[in-house]
């Protein structure tokens, strides 16, 4: 294969996987961002939403694009449902202690893997996308589902970002970010607003899921890979700023696939988390973020 | 004081009881001394208990819930038919949770607690490793069915063994006459970066350049991958053949971005069955693998012409002609692994009988008695086939299948020979020490 | 030092020196390998219970040591002494490098920061997979683990022998453990724990003791992942995940963080948890993420921590 054509398959992939990135990210960076909590257990809530995709998928007549509709209303609503459960019984009674937090949701963490074992069992599991569409480029051909992942997740996070920047939820959920104390002074009910961000990162991320598994698979093991890039892109992005974590996505996305193509790809994976690692000791507030209070 | 009071009655209590049991046999052997009473009772009746090393939590758990099944139905058969000896298996499951830090606790759980004559039943190659060092120390007979080059490489020790599936260095080879002949010479080889894709790597391109064909490109994939696209972009244009084995559940995206990747004007694939185990080819996605080839250790599809064999042993495990559970057509099985299980116990009753095995002391006896081995035919005890056991290396071989899928099932194109899969031993544990 | 500390860890070590006379084999194989990954978390108590530091990448500083062990018998042709030195010198180096990188970070940042070197470290492994064997791993051979000490044939396939070898690095890290705690060092730990700030204006070197509790905690791993390589005769990947970093904070929190017979009392009981709850139950990770939910919400102080807060407030 050619330069150009290389290339551009570098350039699509690159642009899928920082899609993929973002989408799976932007739950974990509004949850880390107002809560300033780490939810280890927030790659369970990406597997959830996977699983019950294929569930729904499984259960659901009318072919495969019903079930993708009715999955997008039924992971976001069950995974936001754990959630709360989980923030009212969990978080709220540690008193949002982040190195509690990181113990407990570890704890969940294989309490989620567990159960999904037992009810979904082991095998992985493919789900198919709602339509199938293949481009056939002269050199190789490309999944129009993939480039549909990329335009929804584009609209998922205009819609947040024109939530957090333009509504009163937002004003509110940024006040609550700023500073929790001033949040509790001017009568801001702290305890609701990080109870509804908990819930909608979850939602958040299983409608991820949803859009991503037919482009991947299920499997009750899958959740480590998105949490660990998750918290990539949300660090080198800036605690907390949508914006920053967008650009993360795109950096690493591409860059990805062009660094594994001069290197392994391991050797690629290596200098990505120890990146992460550095951007952490040298600029606390990631690239793009502005310093915590 | 009081305390020898209460001791006393309680032993002649225990004699009485062992003396009421047993008859007039019990009553001398009780007077022989504890340890001919369980001799005694061995003999008779005693169950023999083989510790089962079962994935049934971590990356293995697809593969372990079929491992239990098969060797459930293999024990059932073999306890129906008078079990060993005359004396019953018992199975004593322990989940390793697919970690082979675990998997070197559950064998010393067998060996010493559970009070197991033998170990079996470990698939992953991690695990056979970390477990290994452990039964060989501990003495306690090993038999793993793994399809690993670990064993056969001389890695391991006297104690461990893999008589029920051959070793992937051995499916390798004789794989490659085959494709250089009917698919062509240049091929690309598309394999996981870790061991078990180094052994297909360094034994495949090995046995292709005695074919007179080439490895024209080596594609390493890191085990951590989930997506491959910008992979395939690396495979030259004049390939002729490409080859991919894949493990692990990222396999589905693999095979399904290859099929986007080429669409309908590809090179012929080659694949190993591993990468889709316990997975429908009919699944969405899978449509593209439609004509091309695969091996199989025992085909997952029974075909027009099943053998009394196979189809005796599908009845058995409760697999239908299509090798998914006949309780439910989506729960696809781990066809070309698991009859290892049910081969492996089979062996080990044929080895223990052979050896007049009693007790754990005789666990020598058994080792040299399981080396002995040489041919083992086909039959209801070894529905796979005839294989060739190699005492020296601990290793069986047998015949190999290629299949090529039409219509969504593989149907068998070519059945190996035996001999093309063998090579020199590397090594010889029955030298090492008991 | 009071005599009942000295009395009640003595009293600890004697009683584990006699239990092999009265366990059965299993329970003796299975106290080994408990002492071995006892002392992988003594020393992580050193950073996360003492100077308040959670790590969530002590796999790498184990595994530095699992695999200098490993490689240096099988690779280097280094006898058991010098694998063992040579672990301990690796992972000397190691933690004093990482420390002198992540300790630049504190709170969350610091979780993170271990996290993703220790994912790295794992990679690393990976990446090397011609001379690691990734995941598959390498086995030590019976005859790389016999070796003479002072004029005797020592042979690492005696369980016995194991046994008290293990118990000997159990001790050495319990008595280590206890100096640094009622040193000047351990106080310093302590009080940076407890306001960093103010230590720091006292005119301490916070970084300095930061990093001393940092190198001594990744050397403890480091020489617990030897032991095990050489003791148990394997090394591989698995062995250098995530989940063996989760491991040590689970068996501190458990048995009680920041007090020295916490993290043995820890390892020891989930050890026997998982063990005993495999027997009826396939769901171990349910068991063990269900102990760490109870612990957060009902005893974050652990048992001893809890048994000291209520009963011996002199329990160092």
């Amino acid at each position: 294969m050619g330069f150009f054509p290389h290339l551009l398959l570098a350039i699509l992939e690159g642009t899928v996987a920082a899609a993929v990135l973002a989408l799976s990210a932007l739950g974990l960076s509004l949850v880390f961002g107002v809560m300033r909590v780490v939810n280890v257990a927030h790659g369970e809530f990406f597997m959830l939403g996977a699983m019950l995709a294929w569930f729904v998928a499984k259960s659901v007549p009318g072919g495969p694009a019903a079930g993708f509709v009715v999955a997008l209303i039924v992971a976001p609503l069950a995974v936001g449902a754990l959630a709360f459960v989980t923030e009212r019984l969990l978080l709220r009674r540690i008193n949002y202690d982040p190195e509690a937090t990181i113990v407990a949701t570890i704890g969940l963490m294989f309490v989620i893997q567990q159960l999904a074992l037992t009810v979904f069992g082991a095998d992985a599991k493919a789900v198919s996308a709602p339509f199938t569409y293949r481009i056939a480029l002269p050199w190789f051909g490309f999944s129009g589902y993939k480039l549909f992942v990329v335009l929804a997740s584009v609209a998922l996070l205009l819609g947040v970002w024109w939530v957090l920047a333009k509504t009163k939820l937002g004003l509110i959920m940024r006040v609550t970010q700023f500073d929790r104390e001033t949040a509790t002074a001017f009568g801001i009910p702290v305890n609701q607003v990080y109870s509804a961000v908990f819930v909608a990162g979850a939602a958040l991320v299983a409608i991820a899921a949803v859009l991503i598994v037919p482009i991947q698979q299920a499997h009750y093991l899958m959740g480590l890979d998105p949490l660990l890039m998750s918290f990539i892109v949300v660090i080198i992005g800036g605690l907390g700023s949508i914006k920053g974590s967008v650009i993360a996505a795109i950096i690493i996305g591409l860059s990805d696939g062009i660094i594994s193509m001069f290197f392994s790809p391991t050797l690629a994976s290596i200098i990505a988390t120890l990146a992460v690692a550095l951007v952490l000791v040298f600029r606390p507030q990631g690239l793009f973020g502005v310093p915590a209070r | 004081m009081s305390k020898r009071k209460l001791i006393v009655p309680d032993k002649t209590l225990i004699s009485r009881r062992s003396a009421l049991k047993l008859g007039g046999a019990g009553a001398a052997a009780a007077l022989m001394g504890p340890g001919y009473v369980r001799y005694a009772q061995a003999q008779s009746s005693e169950p023999i208990r083989i510790g089962f090393q079962v994935h049934r939590t971590g990356i293995g758990a697809a593969y372990g819930k079929w491992y239990e099944q098969t060797t459930n139905a293999a024990v059932k058969l073999i306890n129906e038919a008078g079990g060993i000896s005359g004396r019953p298996i018992e199975i004593v499951p322990e989940d390793d949770a697919t970690d082979p830090g675990r998997g070197a606790e559950v064998v010393e759980k067998f060996a010493t607690q559970h009070k197991c004559d033998v170990a079996f039943g470990t698939l992953f190659s991690h695990v056979v490793m970390g477990s290994a060092p452990r039964a060989g120390e501990l003495k306690i007979p090993y038999f793993v069915v793994s399809e690993g080059h670990h064993v056969a490489s001389g890695k391991l020790n006297r104690y461990t063994f893999q008589p029920g599936i051959t070793d992937v260095r051995s499916q390798v080879i004789s794989m490659a006459p085959w494709i250089a002949k009917n698919l062509g010479k240049k091929v690309t080889m598309i394999f996981p970066d870790f061991a078990f894709g180094y052994d297909h790597r360094d034994y495949f391109s090995a046995a292709i350049k005695a074919q007179g064909g080439e490895v024209n490109a080596l594609i390493p994939i890191p085990p951590t991958e989930t997506s491959f696209s910008r992979y395939f972009a690396q495979i030259p244009a004049d390939t002729e053949v490409i080859y991919h084995v894949m493990v692990g559940p990222a396999v589905l995206t693999f095979v399904k971005e290859l099929g986007e990747f080429y669409g309908s004007n590809h090179p012929p694939l080659f694949g190993f069955i591993d990468s889709l185990e316990a997975v429908s080819l009919k699944s969405p996605g899978l449509e593209f693998l439609e004509g091309s080839y695969f091996w199989e250790a025992y085909p997952r599809y029974a075909g027009a012409k099943p053998t009394e064999a196979d189809t005796f042993y599908r009845g058995k495990v409760g697999v239908d002609q299509y090798g998914a559970s006949v309780s439910d057509p989506n729960d696809v099985s781990t066809y070309s692994h698991m009859f290892g299980c049910w081969e492996t116990l089979y062996i080990i009753k044929q080895a223990m009988e052979a050896a007049g095995y009693k007790t754990t002391a005789d666990r020598g006896k058994l080792i040299e008695a399981v080396e002995a081995i040489t041919t083992i035919p086909e039959g209801n005890e070894h529905p796979q086939g005839d294989k060739i056991f190699n005492g020296k290396i601990h290793q069986v071989f047998g015949h190999q299948n290629i299949t090529q899928v039409k219509n969504g099932v593989g149907e068998l194109v070519y059945r190996t020979t035996i001999e093309e899969g063998m090579y020199e031993p590397e090594d010889d544990y029955s030298k090492m020490a008991l | 030092m009071t005599a009942r500390v000295l009395l009640l860890h003595g009293a600890v070590i004697v009683a584990l020196f006699l239990l092999q006379f009265v366990a059965s084999d299993y329970a003796v194989l299975t106290a080994t390998r408990i002492m071995v990954l006892a002392v992988y978390a003594l020393g992580y108590n050193i950073l996360f219970g003492y100077a308040g530091l959670l790590s969530l990448g002590h796999a790498m500083f184990f595994a530095t040591g699992l695999y200098a062990a490993a490689l240096g018998v099988t690779r280097l042709g280094m006898a058991v002494p010098e694998a063992f030195l040579f672990a301990a010198v690796c992972g000397v180096i190691v933690s004093t490098v990482i420390g002198l990188i992540a300790l630049r970070a504190s709170g969350v940042a610091f979780m993170i920061v271990t996290l993703m070197f220790s994912q790295a470290a794992f990679l690393t492994v990976l990446y090397f997979g011609d001379i690691t064997r990734g995941d598959e791993g390498i086995v030590i051979k019976d005859d790389q683990r016999v070796f003479s000490l002072f004029g005797h044939v020592v042979n690492l396939a005696d369980p016995v022998l194991r046994y008290n070898i293990a118990l000997v690095f159990l001790a050495l890290a319990i008595a280590a453990c206890l100096a640094v705690v009622r040193s000047k060092i351990g106080h310093v730990l302590v009080a940076i724990r407890e306001n960093e700030n103010r230590t720091a204006m006292l005119g301490y070197d916070v970084k300095r003791y930061k990093l001393i509790a940092f190198v001594l905690s990744g050397s403890f791993a480091a020489f617990s992942g030897a032991a095990y390589a050489l003791l148990f005769a394997y090394a591989g990947s698995t062995l250098a995940s995530i989940q063996y970093s989760i491991h040590p904070l689970l068996w501190t929190l458990l048995g009680g963080a920041a007090t020295v017979l916490g993290p043995v009392l820890g390892t020891a009981l989930m050890f026997l948890l998982v063990d005993f709850a495999s027997g009826f139950t396939s769901a171990s990770l349910l068991f063990v993420g269900v102990v760490l939910i109870l612990l957060v919400l009902f005893f974050p102080k652990g048992i001893l921590g809890t048994l000291r807060q209520r009963l011996w407030r002199w329990l160092p």
